[in-house]
């Protein structure tokens, strides 16, 4: 069953229309690619779909699991199973790393009626998955992402996601500015959550993090509007021959 | 023609100098106390109470702030003693020394001066008055400024406090902790302590003020704080008065050499709180962190003035204040760093910073630096402004409830403030009060 519809979806930001009637459906346990050009929308979608102030549907309607996403809040939504991995994740200095992820990890299964983790089985499964993430328990001490590089901030990320399983997890260029060996311990802590109960949507200007994350489906998204949808294959298309014909499709 | 222009006096003008008629004759203390007692009344009777026309009290207006002044308070009776048994917890449980007065009264009772350690000694401010202690009246009036007129009005009618002297070496490991409860009778204390601190001594001080909520009652407190060469002195002043009281207290505190002194205070109460403090470098080298947070809702008034004057070579200082006001709440905070023609090599940074939790709170900022050396380390800095909200999107599309997340980014705020107080035990007090208060949002107070 479809676990995110999107249908016919408007989103203007400060009166500008930037997503101008997209459709997409996001079965349980895929993996979805959207791939476009800068500006066509990519990081709008994300947005929208997380529940950031500010980003108002002005039409069209989203449903996540059968519920109607904007009847909920961020949170909400994060405890109802969506993860956005932010493209740019934020420093928060005096908020400790693992009074965070606790809080967090907590705050959700309270929502959804479940016993909180104790406090020996939540430091294990923080330290597990952050060994697996190569990320060290000495960043795990600090503020959430204070003084982290551009790489560990996305990591971070990744462990964030590990941590609460959601649903539906949003990665919103989550290879931009890493290194290959970056790139590669993030898409495998990627593929390690990958299963038939988990979807993905993969948001990259480039094909390179597609090597890694294999996607189902690719879509082209150009100029606020799904033009084109394909296998994986469509990715080593686009790398080839670049963004141009899109946009002159969405220009004209 | 020249009119004769005499400013009309308020009523809390006249009821103060009333008050002072009738108890002058009657406070503790010898011929040379009470004439210093007159010469701080005339400083008040000469300018009246502060006003808005007063540089220092511009955001602070005393004089329409404060409608009435109370009767001094008497001696406290059974039932306002058995209010003092709990106070005080705010600082949580430091198994300091305590030295209770309620109603600006000392009370042995509740106090524990027993088994005082070797270089301690503790007495209360009234007897040594009344005894004409020396070394009390070498140093009564020194630090405290003498033409602050909130300093006037406390030398003036000061009926008790605490006198406690360190003695050279001395390390006192056990923390002393002043506890100034109100009762609910609407009258005025006016408090006066000594601290002095010898040199290469150590002591932590708090003191705590505080009183039950409905009762309109008048605090003013003064603590003059002497510290010697290599002292290390921590200093905590926790004001939680009651929501309708009034309360102002003032620090006047002078600092010798290659000491290290910390101070900190937290303003959580009262309808109308002046936090004075008073600092002074006078020897060289020395290191201090002078901190506070404010905590206000509803129509709290608070303010904290701060002067800090490098008088000697090379000492460092860190200001920071954090306010964090909701609903109708204003804070003040005017700090003043002053760098003498001597003090090269002074290393001074001020930060102070209001967040609104409230788009009719107001916090007015006034950091000043005064600098006559020309080799010399000093900045500061002011920001006000809302929570974040991309931090609190952030926070909350990691499932975490917004009431929640806004308490994290205020603890977090807070956080920079408190955590440069040194007692572990007496830092997570604080955040548990942050968080208490933080808790009562959105509920009427």
């Amino acid at each position: 069953m479809a676990l995110l519809e999107v249908k016919n979806l408007h989103v203007a930001i400060d009166g500008k229309e930037i997503l101008k009637g997209l459709d997409l459906t996001v079965n349980a346990g895929e993996v979805h690619a959207i791939m476009g050009p800068n500006g066509s929308g990519k990081s709008t979608l994300a947005y929208v779909l997380a529940g950031k102030p500010d980003y108002e549907p002005t039409q069209g309607e989203v449903l996540f699991n059968g519920q109607n996403l904007f009847e909920m809040s961020p949170d909400e939504r994060a405890a109802a199973g969506m993860f956005l991995a932010f493209q740019y994740p934020l420093e928060i200095p005096g908020v400790a790393t693992m009074t965070f992820l606790r809080t967090a990890l907590n705050a959700q299964r309270k929502k959804r009626g479940e016993a909180e983790l104790s406090t020996p089985q939540f430091l294990k499964t923080v330290r597990d998955t952050a060994k697996i993430l190569g990320i060290d328990q000495e960043m795990l001490r600090r503020s959430v992402n204070v003084g982290f590089s551009g790489g560990e901030k996305k990591r971070n990320e990744v462990l964030q996601m590990a941590l609460l399983e959601p649903k539906l997890a949003i990665l919103d260029e989550t290879d931009s500015g890493l290194d290959i060996d970056a790139l590669k311990i993030a898409a495998d802590g990627v593929n390690r959550l990958r299963g038939p109960g988990r979807s993905f949507v993969v948001i990259t200007h480039y094909q390179r993090l597609l090597n890694y994350i294999v996607p189902d489906v690719v879509h082209v998204l150009s100029a606020g509007r799904i033009v084109r949808t394909g296998g994986k294959e469509l990715a080593l298309e686009l790398e080839a021959r670049g963004y141009t014909e899109y946009q002159e499709e969405a220009a004209a | 023609m020249s009119a004769d222009v005499t400013t009309m006096k308020t009523a809390a003008e006249a009821e103060l100098a009333q008050a002072f008629a009738q108890a002058h004759g009657k406070l503790p203390g010898g011929k040379a106390v009470a004439a210093q007692r007159q010469a701080a009344f005339d400083v008040f009777a000469k300018s009246g109470l502060p006003h808005r026309r007063v540089e220092e009290w511009k955001y602070t207006d005393l004089r329409a702030l404060m409608r009435d002044a109370k009767p001094l308070a008497g001696p406290p009776d059974a039932a306002a003693k058995a209010l003092a048994k709990t106070a005080g917890a705010l600082a949580g449980d430091l198994e300091a020394r305590r030295l209770v007065f309620v109603d600006g009264a000392f009370v042995p009772e509740l106090s524990d001066t027993a088994k005082l350690e070797e270089g301690l000694s503790i007495g209360s401010l009234a007897d040594a008055l009344a005894a004409g202690d020396r070394v009390l009246t070498r140093y009564l009036g020194r630090l405290a400024p003498g033409d602050d007129v909130a300093v006037a009005l406390n030398t003036a009618l000061m009926g008790d406090g605490a006198v406690i002297r360190v003695a050279a070496g001395s390390v006192i490991k056990r923390p002393l902790h002043l506890v100034f409860v109100s009762s609910a009778k609407s009258t005025a204390s006016f408090v006066r302590s000594l601290l002095i601190v010898e040199p290469s001594a150590r002591v932590m001080l708090i003191e705590s003020h505080e009183g039950p909520a409905g009762s309109d009652y008048q605090v003013n407190a003064a603590l003059e704080l002497f510290a010697g060469d290599n002292a290390h002195v921590d200093y905590i002043k926790l004001i939680a008065d009651g929501a309708d009281a009034l309360h102002v207290s003032t620090l006047g505190a002078a600092i010798g050499a290659k000491a290290r002194f910390n101070a900190f205070s937290f303003i959580a109460g009262g309808a109308v709180v002046r936090n004075q403090l008073f600092l002074r470098f006078d020897g060289e080298d020395t290191v201090a962190g002078i901190r506070g947070a404010t905590l206000a809702r509803g129509q709290q008034h608070a303010d904290t003035t701060l002067v800090v004057n490098h008088i000697a070579e090379g000492c460092q200082s860190r200001e920071v204040f954090k306010a964090v006001l909701d609903d109708e709440a204003h804070s003040v905070f005017q700090g003043r760093i002053i760098v003498s023609q001597g003090a090269q090599k002074t290393d001074a940074k001020m930060m102070t910073r209001a967040l609104l939790l409230s788009e009719r709170a107001e916090a007015d900022s006034k950091p000043e630096l005064e600098i006559f050396a020309d080799d010399v380390q000093c900045g500061h800095g002011a920001t006000v402004g809302a929570l974040d909200e991309e931090l609190k999107f952030y926070l909350m599309a990691r499932g975490i409830p917004e009431a929640e997340a806004e308490s994290l980014l205020i603890q977090a705020f807070l956080g920079e403030a408190i955590e440069g107080i040194e007692d572990a035990g007496l830092r997570e007090s604080l955040m548990e009060a942050v968080v208490a208060w933080l808790k009562m949002r959105g509920t009427k107070s």
